[in-house]
């Protein structure tokens, strides 16, 4: 119950995108009948056609002509029709396909990363892409069958019904026990079919874990082993998938058979009617024809019905996606944070990802202008939270964070965030030329600008190695940069802009510390006079900051300079001295 | 493709019936027309009832005879389908898994998968089609062609013209629509492209404050695969109306010609009405053949591509020395040279170092210095392309892989766990482990708190790739699955990099305890200064080797990196 009317709803929706397209579709419903109705009336002609060639001498040459030259009319005229049709059907599908998909994107860029941290990306690509396709496939078949296998339906009826209705009733009688045929099938086949997937999903699971971790399997020497498993899996899903296919295919023998046996019973009733005078021959050809033609879509339909509700539960789960509350919109009256000075004060901040597990708790903490503080802490410690919270990427619990004493909550979130200059862990960069990723924050920066962020990188040397220099064009995840360069190329990004607040979290963590120590003097040089938060294991980087904030378990248990904490003897000393430990 | 057909050879029985049942259902089909021909000129003409009811049962018996044919063909064809998948997959996975560390590089995982998965799959359905329809239809079109002949030569001519008329459009559609779909594709690929990048660089987007020009830059893409689509639609749209025109013009053509050979007794009124039907048989075949060609040339892309992958041969040639015992130098290298396959550079030159039993030797350097690269010619998990790497005092190449690699335990970079309990975890290393051997290596791992946070100890289920555990969790359990084995050598490739500085330390005080021969693949100095032997390697190259003592004096890389990590101040 509560299946069908989420569907209905669906479906709704899914007709509030068509409206746009109103006109696109009423003029291709249009089409579509008078395709239909000339379709079937052609045959007719034939059959009048016919009946004028009786025997030897008997032929009527002048009607033939006139009849023949009437059909070559309608044919042009269906498949121009036919033609329109297929091209507007195609062109509401596409465009409300892309309107779909348009909306989508632009629901992820306002999606709250709360959302985006906790469902895999795969999972939205899919729904973005493949349920999209999948989607659009069943639309498209939706209106090239559906609705004309209906019309084609009634149309043959009302054609069959003005020639002989006593014929007509033999069709009418037959067809739906191929409609039946189909169905009692496609209920057995179900829980093969069912059983398939499962298997095949179990399969893919295997493959999916032990391909991509061939190295390890074979460092192991377990491929004897995993061939085993596979080859168990491989057979059980031959075995279930012999079964799902055989008995799905029995569907068209079925129905074809059950044509063959309306074929027949029309034959046999036109026959005795044409001998009784009742149907000329012309007209048992016709309804021969009808009789194929009448039956088929059944058929079709019953497939496109299957089609169009796997259709509808792809929309459902695009809907599902573009449904999501977006983000907290900025405040109305919200302010555009401009040259900050930097203090940062964060009071009483109480924070988790999961409401039933505790993490941050009335976390306390002033920052002044120009101050460097760093984070250190085991890992899971709660440090990348503080960017999260830092950068309202999250949204505090309770308590608040002000940036030169404004609520960040009552600034616009650009104005906060293009105050932030950041170089993460993950070296994201976008696909395009190295020259559009270091001006990512800065579009329009010159060419000297570029290059001097580049230089100050110390990425300058490695990019004009590069085969095509500056305008080497770099995707997301290839092998032509190792990540140390990656990660130089993000730090040039921020270079450029030099906002005057700033986050490096584990910047330097994949730069060898030879590198590492080129770059510090340029860390250096930008962090003057700037507020920086650094997150980062290697100990060296912290020992120059300000402040040093050593994190536990969400919680700040210690904060000061280096020597104040080791002359405590606290938890920070017990790092530190732990890497001296034989 | 060519060697693909070797796994549907023990289906040859299945191949040869599936086709020639579908064939005989076709050829029933053929007389129905005949049949009606003569309802009509005997049954109607004479208005003889009896006959007309016989024919009629005709028809009916030619449909049962149709259908018993039909589904033994549907039999055959699904069993050599889906056996022929069944068997290609079990030897594509074996073949991935022979596969040596290079080649899987080359590949890639998410290729690989795919072949796997989706592209047997495609190929199946291809098979399967192809056993049904492929000979059915040009059966169905040939043979009407020939019923018509039978009929009447001349007027048969006409079917001639139309097959011909019908095939150039059909193709020729065809032939410009498939190209086209493949940029369809590619657009979509961009599409797809655009939306995972957001994903995964969200954080860098709103940093930035970018998500206006990400909008743009989607739309951009959105409205080009959507023109693409619009385009290739408008020409396959042509498909259905033009051979909607050409059957009814071949039909307008027949009825006139057969008026014209009827007026002069050549012909009968039933046989026109048979010719007609002829007609239309053809013109359902056609479109069913069309769209099979759609998928056979689906199906062939995939079945290319999985060839491709057949076509890969593993580059290490295994070995057969199955002994060896254990012997005072572990490990040498002598003179290696390691270039990947494709690169342009070396990874690794002139390498040359002896590892004692016992020994724990460091290994040092910069991001892409080749750490990496050393330590896995050790597994022979690349093969070195020039000198020796001894094990055993054996060259690695005259082992077999498994009894080399049984000797080793490898640590790898990337902590991987699999699906299943942490016991069956850690049994990987060694199949028949005690539970007591599983928790002493876990004791050495400093796995020990891993376990004692799960109430299910060695029972607790792991998710695929560990993804319910942390990363230094992970990283402790892959440790103690390479000790279990107590392997002669152990291979720790930067795979403490998620422990904090004191559990680190202790992991490396419990590991000297064992009598294996330690490599430990570092950045930071702390983890590798008490090696009894340092490699520092700088480009490949082998800069210095030498205890940390003799390092601090003599190699300028070592120190630089040790200064990096520990300002002079404090206790150099």
């Amino acid at each position: 119950m509560k299946g069908k009317k989420l569907q209905k709803g669906t479906v709704a929706r899914v007709l509030r995108y068509v409206r746009r397209y109103w006109f696109s579709l009423i003029l291709s419903i249009l089409l579509a009948a008078a395709v239909v109705v000339t379709t079937l009336y052609v045959p007719i002609l034939i059959g009048q056609a016919i009946d004028c060639i009786l025997e030897a001498g008997k032929v009527d040459f002048s009607a033939i002509l006139n009849t023949l030259g009437l059909i070559a009319l309608l044919v042009a005229a269906t498949a121009l029709c036919q033609w329109v049709m297929n091209t507007l059907n195609n062109r509401i599908t596409y465009n409300v396909v892309r309107d779909i998909r348009q909306e989508a994107f632009q629901k992820i860029e306002e999606l709250p990363l709360r959302y985006l941290d906790a469902h895999p990306h795969g999972e939205i690509v899919s729904r973005v892409i493949a349920d999209v396709d999948q989607f659009a496939d069943g639309l498209l078949m939706g209106f090239a069958q559906f609705f004309t296998g209906v019309a084609t339906i009634l149309g043959t009826l009302g054609f069959m019904l003005s020639i002989n209705p006593a014929i007509t009733l033999v069709v009418v009688l037959v067809t739906p026990l191929s409609f039946l045929v189909a169905n009692f099938i496609a209920r057995k086949t179900y829980s093969m079919f069912k059983l398939q997937s499962e298997t095949r999903g179990e399969q893919t699971a295997l493959i999916e874990e032990m391909i991509g971790s061939q190295k390890v399997v074979q460092a192991f020497g377990q491929e004897a082993r995993m061939q085993q498993r596979f080859d168990e899996i491989n057979g059980r899903l031959e075995q279930c998938s012999l079964r799902a296919i055989f008995y799905s295919s029995l569907v068209n023998p079925g129905t074809r058979f059950v044509n063959a046996i309306a074929y027949a019973g029309v034959g046999a009733a036109g026959a005795f009617a044409a001998v009784s005078g009742a149907i000329t021959v012309g007209g048992l050809s016709c309804f021969l024809s009808y009789a194929n033609q009448y039956t088929k879509p059944f058929n079709e339909i019953s497939g496109v019905v299957t089609e169009l509700q796997n259709a509808l539960a792809c929309a459902a789960r695009i809907f599902e996606l573009i449904d999501q509350p977006s983000q907290q919109p900025d405040a109305p009256d919200a302010k555009t944070l401009e040259q900050p000075r930097g203090e940062i004060m964060l009071q009483n901040v109480r924070f988790s990802y999961d409401p039933t597990q505790k993490l941050i708790e009335d976390l306390n903490l002033s920052v002044k202008p120009g101050m460097r503080v760093a984070i250190v802490g085991p890992t899971g410690c709660g440090k990348t939270t503080i960017i999260n919270l830092l950068m309202r990427f999250y949204d505090v619990d309770g308590g608040s964070i002000a940036v030169d004493g404004e609520d960040i909550r009552s600034l616009t979130r650009r104005s906060l965030r293009t105050n932030y200059g950041m170089v993460l862990q993950e070296t994201w960069l976008h696909a395009g030329t190295v020259r559009e990723n270091i001006a990512f924050g800065r579009p329009d920066a010159s060419e000297e600008e570029i290059v001097a962020a580049a230089k100050a990188a110390h990425a300058h040397s490695f990019i004009k190695r590069l085969p095509e220099g500056y305008d080497t064009v770099i995707t997301e995840e290839d092998g032509m940069l190792s990540q140390g360069q990656r990660q130089l190329l993000c730090i040039a990004r921020v270079m450029l802009c030099l906002p005057p607040m700033l986050i490096l979290d584990e910047a330097t963590s994949s730069i060898d510390t030879r590198t590492e120590l080129k770059i510090q003097d340029a860390f250096a040089h930008m962090m003057q006079g700037r507020t920086s938060f650094i997150v980062a294991h290697r100990l060296s980087t912290i020992r120059s900051a300000d402040l040093i904030l050593v994190m536990r378990s969400g919680r700040i248990i210690e904060q000061g300079k280096h020597e104040e904490l080791l002359a405590k003897g606290g938890f920070y000393a017990e790092l530190y001295n732990s890497q001296f430990k034989h | 493709m060519k060697k693909l057909a070797l796994y549907l050879k023990e289906y040859r029985k299945e191949c040869v019936l599936g086709p020639l049942f579908k064939m005989l259902e076709a050829s029933f089909e053929l007389f129905v027309p005949l049949v009606v021909a003569s309802i009509i000129d005997v049954g109607i003409a004479n208005g003889d009832g009896g006959y007309i009811l016989r024919m009629c049962g005709l028809l009916v018996l030619l449909g049962a005879v149709g259908l018993v044919s039909s589904v033994t063909a549907q039999y055959f064809a699904a069993k050599a389908a889906v056996g022929f998948a069944a068997k290609l997959k079990s030897a594509l996975f074996a073949h991935i898994q022979s596969l040596s560390y290079t080649e899987i590089d080359t590949l890639g995982t998410s290729t690989m998968i795919t072949r796997m998965t989706s592209d047997v799959n495609q190929v199946q359905s291809g098979v399967n089609l192809v056993l049904r329809l492929f000979l059915r239809s040009p059966f169905v079109v040939l043979g009407a062609m020939v019923m018509a002949f039978t009929i009447d030569a001349r007027i048969a001519l006409i079917f001639a013209a139309a097959i011909i008329a019908l095939s150039i459009v059909v193709f020729g559609i065809m032939l410009i629509s498939i190209p086209l779909y493949k940029k369809v594709q590619n657009r979509l690929d961009g599409v797809l492209g655009a939306t995972r990048s957001n994903l995964t660089g969200v954080r860098v987007i709103r940093a930035f404050a970018r998500e206006p020009q990400e909008i743009g830059a989607f739309t951009e893409k959105n409205e080009a695969l959507a023109k693409t689509q619009r385009f290739v639609g408008r020409i396959s749209a042509l498909m259905n109306p033009l051979t909607y025109v050409l059957i009814n013009a071949a039909i307008i053509w027949l009825i006139w010609a057969g008026a014209v050979r009827v007026d002069t007794g050549l012909l009968t009124q039933g046989e026109v009405v048979a010719l007609y039907n002829y007609m239309s048989q053809i013109l359902v075949e056609l479109i069913k053949l069309a769209n099979l060609i759609i998928t056979i040339t689906k199906s062939a892309a995939c079945a290319n591509r999985i060839a491709g992958v057949f076509e890969i041969r593993s580059s290490a040639v295994n070995g057969s020395r199955t002994e060896v015992a254990p012997d005072v130098e572990t490990v040498r290298f002598d003179n290696v040279n390691l270039r990947y396959h494709g690169a342009a550079g070396d990874s690794l030159t002139g390498i040359d170092f002896t590892a004692k039993r016992g020994d724990t030797i460091g290994v040092i350097g910069g991001t892409g210095s080749g750490k990496s690269s050393l330590v896995n010619l050790i597994p022979r998990f690349y093969d070195a392309t020039g000198g020796r790497v001894l094990v055993d005092g054996v060259d690695v190449r005259e082992y077999d892989l498994h009894a080399l690699r049984e000797k080793i335990g490898v640590v790898p970079q990337h902590a991987v766990l699999f699906k299943g309990t942490i016991r069956e975890n850690i049994r990987w290393g060694k199949p028949d482990a005690s539970d007591q051997e599983i928790m002493q290596a876990l004791e050495t791992a400093q796995a020990m708190d891993v376990l004692r946070a799960k109430p299910q100890g060695l029972d607790t289920l792991i998710e695929q790739g560990g993804r319910n555990l942390s990363g230094g969790q992970r990283q402790r359990l892959t440790i103690a699955r390479a000790l279990v084995r107590k392997p002669e050598i152990l291979i720790l490739d930067d795979s403490a990099s998620a422990l904090d500085y004191a559990t680190d330390a202790r992991l490396r005080q419990a590991i000297r305890k064992t009598d294996a021969t330690v490599f430990i693949v570092s950045q930071r100095a702390s983890s590798i200064m008490y090696a009894d032997k340092i490699i520092v390697l700088d480009d490949g190259v082998a800069v210095g080797t030498g205890t940390h003592e003799q390092l601090m004096q003599s190699c300028a890389v070592y120190q630089e990196i040790y200064y990096s990590q520990f300002p002079k101040e404090e206790r150099a």
